[in-house]
């Protein structure tokens, strides 16, 4: 059978494995920056912190993807098989590049720029929220880009743990001996990724000022 | 030396008896002990090498640095009790390459402190208008830029501009023109020299460019180490018998190309 037969047989049946790759990736995302961000405006105010915060991140990233999703699964309210254990495991694989690129994009600015702030009677809040922030953004954006073309890549391995998605036709594919199948997740995948880039790339340049 | 209990009220800016040094460590004093007073309208540079204390004695006025022993008075109140915030607001700012927001248009730099203090967008509007228009940028052209559009000359002019938006009394500069080139430097030079005396502001302006000192200044007070070696109006200046006053008149000299220390003069070449 040759892909193409494969792809157009089942087209409903990859659309909705990609609609759910797609909404793994988002719910992982959202919540990898909600933690990740403010996280990196805090280690930039607390030194001790940082190291603990980028160490532990860094940890994270150095487990190898299908042992994270085994460790997590007997450990209990976040394990077990299925989409909630992936989704923590996917969080913890995109905290770094984040949490990375928040603190440096926000310590990275000009020290001129902030010391004028300063100057001008701007209060410490509003210096973070109108200079700060604003001038780190295309780095912090590359970090959520570098955070979500891994977390797709990573998602396909979810499915090993029950969480659906792309990876389904693959480990099915892996399991048959077949080409076909394989490419049926791959390919989708690969271009979620390449499209996941693109865009964000776009975005990251429109912020980029100077 | 200095220690009245009020001070005189022309003197907008009071340093009494003031020490500052790193990590409060007295046998590093940046600033060692120094006494001066700042009167309304002046215009004092404060003149010296690198690290004299010169910079480090400006940002003792906006309280970016707090003196460990004596008190810094402006408009009559130690920094040390003044709300920093209000303090700062109603003190201009220039620093070398003008210290732009680098994302912000030059209409939204200038305009920031009164956006700060909440005037509204029409009155903020008029403010840059007539402000690009004092330091001779025509606002159509240039409202809507960014910093990095503008030349070096054009970016220390947006600078005075934003320092002077809310028309605060007084002005504190840091080498405001020693990043540009020689000949735009000389322009910026003679064109604020004229602005400074039509705005009647206090100006504190820091250089270790003796020409520029003795063309802006009312009075120049001359840095070494921390203390001050030398006060006198610019036409008497030169005639103060200190070594440190002859080494930077020295320096002068090799601007008519017949000194020999042309070396500690870069970018003059020819």
């Amino acid at each position: 059978m040759s892909p193409w037969q494969f792809f157009f047989g089942h087209r409903a049946e990859i659309l909705e494995a990609t609609a759910a790759h797609l909404t793994l990736v988002a719910i992982s995302m959202a919540i990898a920056i909600t933690i990740a961000l403010p996280l990196g405006m805090l280690i930039v105010q607390r030194p001790a912190l940082r190291n603990i915060a980028l160490g532990a991140a860094s940890v994270f990233q150095t487990i190898p993807s299908l042992a994270l999703f085994g460790f997590l699964i007997p450990i209990p309210f976040i394990g077990g098989i299925g989409r909630r254990t992936a989704i923590v495991a996917l969080v913890l694989y995109a905290l770094l590049p984040i949490l990375r690129n928040t603190y440096v994009g926000l310590t990275g600015i000009d020290p001129a720029v902030l010391q004028a702030a300063e100057a001008m009677g701007m209060t410490d809040r509003q210096i973070l929220w109108r200079v700060r922030l604003p001038l780190a953004l295309p780095v912090i954006l590359a970090g959520i880009r570098t955070a979500t073309v891994i977390t797709i890549g990573v998602a396909t391995i979810a499915a090993a743990i029950g969480a659906g998605g792309l990876g389904t036709f693959i480990f099915r594919g892996v399991a048959m001996v077949s080409d076909a199948v394989i490419l049926a997740g791959a390919i989708p995948a690969a271009l979620l990724a390449i499209a996941a880039d693109l865009l964000l790339a776009a975005l990251e340049r429109r912020l980029k000022v100077v | 030396m200095n220690a009245k209990a009020a001070a005189l009220p022309e003197a907008t800016i009071l340093f009494e008896d003031v020490t500052y040094s790193i990590n409060g460590n007295p046998s590093h004093a940046i600033i060692d002990s120094i006494s001066l007073e700042i009167h309304a309208g002046e215009t004092l540079v404060l003149l010296g090498r690198s690290g004299s204390g010169k910079t480090t004695l400006l940002k003792l006025i906006n309280r970016l640095l707090l003196a460990e022993k004596g008190e810094v008075r402006v408009q009559g109140r130690s920094t040390a009790q003044w709300d920093t915030i209000r303090l700062r607001r109603g003190i201009g700012y220039v620093i070398q390459e003008g210290g732009l927001f680098p994302h912000f248009t030059v209409a939204q730099n200038i305009g920031l402190v009164p956006t700060l203090e909440k005037w509204d967008a029409s009155r903020i509007a008029r403010r840059v208008d007539e402000l690009l228009n004092l330091v001779g940028l025509d606002s159509r052209e240039f409202s809507a830029r960014y910093p990095h559009e503008l030349s070096g000359g054009q970016r220390q002019r947006v600078g005075v501009a934003r320092a002077l938006a809310a028309d605060p009394p007084i002005l504190l500069m840091d080498e405001p023109f020693g990043a540009l080139d020689p000949v735009t430097r000389a322009e910026l030079q003679r064109e604020f020299s004229s602005l400074a005396r039509r705005l009647g502001k206090t100006i504190v302006f820091v250089t270790h460019d003796l020409r520029e000192a003795l063309l802006l200044a009312s009075r120049v007070v001359l840095m070494q180490s921390g203390r001050i070696v030398a006060s006198a109006k610019p036409q008497e200046f030169l005639q103060i018998d200190h070594p440190e006053v002859e080494a930077f008149a020295a320096s002068l000299s090799t601007f008519n190309g017949t000194g020999a220390a042309r070396d500690a003069v870069p970018g003059v070449s020819a």
